[in-house]
């Protein structure tokens, strides 16, 4: 098939390849780092010196619909430049202590010496989880606990919680996505991983699929996107909907904070009001629940 | 202009465009290493190739499991579409009437037409219910508990054998038409009957072509993404059964893809790395092959 001219070629072609990579490998790291500072610097772009920047920092979680949030808000006001950065909830709240961010934000409640901080807490949205399992299914409500036993391989068979008989298939969403991300942190608490050999799907269309199709199947998806093809679990007694989530009666649910020293200035305080307004909880409902 | 001219621009026009491909392949292999190989780095290459944790978001990157996953679906896929795939090319090559092969030779065509996706959907729906059935109804004594969920090794190779069908036909075919038919013909004139001459004459004479077929297939079956996706499972674990759900290493990079940043990217980068360099040595051992197979000849 293949003369030893064309075999030559090759080995050449792939010298060439190794050599590219050697010397763009080489300069790459570096490129990259300052790639990485670029990205967050341009977030806050220039316009800012007319009439005010708004930092806002904090909950990864939080990061996505704030960007969205700020992207539409910068749309109406010119002349304010809203800067999104994430490093997490206790990284937001910190930074609105110490003033580095006019708002922090946090996917979670600020814990007791947090409180001492003296921050304005201004609840933007709530994110709640459903738990959802096959239609066919006779188990109808599971503790917290419960929950997190499944999840984290613990507790592996129907039998151990209800009526049904059977191994429980673990359907999880992948590595970074957001609703992982906070059905790890409110169910399974950071130390506790998944069980290893849950089934991994990568959007809830696929989550529900798959618990569809398996009597056995137990899966987690957002609150807003159950429908009559699954059925979500009362957890610890109560039924996902947006009327539990928002009253945090329903325990797998977060509130998205936005967190400001007492009096926040101008600029902060519009974009602020524009994510309680009509139109800002309009975007905060598209994924998420919202609170007025 | 004069003819001489002209000849030698429309040279170099094509030599251009033969280049294109050239470029491209080392732009996208330099964009991925460079990506990737800073992971690696930090990680350590031993730890990357040969961890079992794949944790990417808490600082864990060990893809031994995806490297035996993508290896194991694709040889699986190969042993059941590869001896199906030659033994319908020898019956359009030599036995087919031109009715039946009115028939054959289009549902192979359009065999190939198919969107990946619609094959995975048609495993996600059929097969895997197929194979859950059987395993918790057939099996359910011996497998363990995980392994009976449908989403497997089997179901994706079963997927992946039908969509190397074409390929794998198509090559044997040229590659059993092209043996010249005096051999054929010697070989009956010898006595031999018409399977001993199959077995004994014309496989070995196509033997490169076959071989060809195979690694061509072999190529398809270990990019395929989006149909393995949906009926593997994508479960990031050492599979030790035929029904054990895998994730392959195309497939770590389309689901987690999305939702990455930072190290995590790097990781699906480096993950592109590994899959380049077993592309590339699998693609060299079979030119390797292929040569052998011409010089025997």
């Amino acid at each position: 098939m293949m003369t030893l001219k064309r075999f030559k070629i090759v080995v050449i072609l792939v010298a060439a390849l190794v050599v590219t990579v050697a010397v763009v490998g080489c300069s790459g790291s570096k490129s990259e780092d300052k790639a990485a500072t670029d990205g967050t610097e341009n977030a806050g772009q220039t316009g800012g010196q007319i009439k005010g920047t708004v930092k806002v920092a904090g909950s990864s979680s939080v990061q996505p619909l704030a960007e969205e949030l700020a992207e539409a808000f910068m749309e109406k006001n010119q002349d304010v430049t809203v800067s999104v950065q994430g490093g997490g909830s206790s990284a937001g709240i910190e930074s609105a202590n110490k003033g580095t961010a006019q708002i922090g934000t946090s996917s979670r409640e600020l814990k007791p010496e947090e409180k001492g901080y003296g921050l304005k807490e201004t609840v933007i949205a709530k994110d709640g989880i459903a738990v959802i399992v096959n239609s066919g299914n006779k188990v109808t409500a599971l503790t917290k606990e419960q929950i997190k036993k499944i999840f984290a391989g613990e507790v592996k068979d129907w039998s151990e919680v209800g009526d049904l008989k059977g191994p429980i298939t673990v359907v999880v969403r992948e590595e970074g996505s957001g609703t992982r991300d906070a059905f790890q942190e409110i169910v399974l608490s950071k130390e506790v991983k998944f069980i290893s050999n849950a089934v991994v799907q990568n959007s809830t269309g696929a989550i529900k699929t798959a618990v569809t199709k398996d009597i056995n199947a137990i899966g987690f998806i957002s609150s807003g996107s159950v429908d009559s093809a699954v059925k979500a679990l009362s957890v610890d007694g109560v039924l996902p909907s947006e009327a539990t989530v928002l009253n945090g009666s329903y325990k797998i649910s977060r509130p998205f904070l936005f967190l400001t020293k007492s009096e926040p200035d101008a600029a902060a305080k519009a974009f602020i009001d524009y994510v309680l307004s009509e139109e800002g909880q309009k975007i905060v409902s598209e994924k998420f629940v919202k609170v007025k | 202009m004069n003819y001489k001219t002209k000849e030698k621009i429309y040279e170099k026009i094509l030599l251009t465009s033969a280049f294109v491909s050239v470029i491209t392949i080392i732009l996208i292999g330099g964009f991925v290493f460079k990506e990737g190989a800073p992971l690696i780095a930090k990680v350590g290459l031993v730890k990357f190739l040969f961890g079992t944790q794949w944790f990417p978001t808490s600082g864990e990157y060990g893809i031994f499991p995806m490297i035996l996953g993508t290896f194991a679906v694709t040889l699986v896929a190969l042993a059941m579409g590869v001896p199906l795939g030659v033994s319908t090319a020898i019956f359009l090559a030599e036995f087919a009437p031109p009715k039946v092969t009115r028939v054959v030779r289009p549902a192979v065509e359009l065999l190939a037409g198919i969107p990946s996706v619609v094959y995975g959907l048609f495993g996600m729906v059929i097969v895997n219910d197929i194979i859950m059935y059987v395993e918790r109804t057939y099996l359910a004594g011996i497998l363990k508990p995980e392994y009976q969920r449908g989403y497997s090794i089997l179901s994706a190779s079963i997927i992946l054998a039908i969509m190397i069908l074409p390929t794998v036909i198509n090559i044997s075919e040229d590659a059993i038409r092209s043996v010249p038919n005096e051999y054929k013909e010697a070989s009956l004139a010898l006595g031999a009957t018409e399977w001993q001459t199959i077995y004994k004459v014309l496989l070995p004479a196509a033997s490169s072509g076959i071989v060809a077929a195979v690694v061509l297939g072999m190529g398809r079956a270990i990019g395929e993404t989006m149909a393995v996706i949906m009926v593997a499972g994508n479960t990031v674990a050492v599979p030790d059964s035929i029904f054990a759900p895998v994730r392959t290493l195309t497939g770590n990079i389309a689901i987690e893809m999305g939702y990455a940043s930072g190290d995590h990217v790097r990781a699906l980068f480096a993950t592109g790395i590994v899959l380049f360099v077993i592309i590339m040595v699998l693609n060299s051992v079979a030119t390797f092959i292929a040569k052998k197979g011409v010089s025997r000849s």
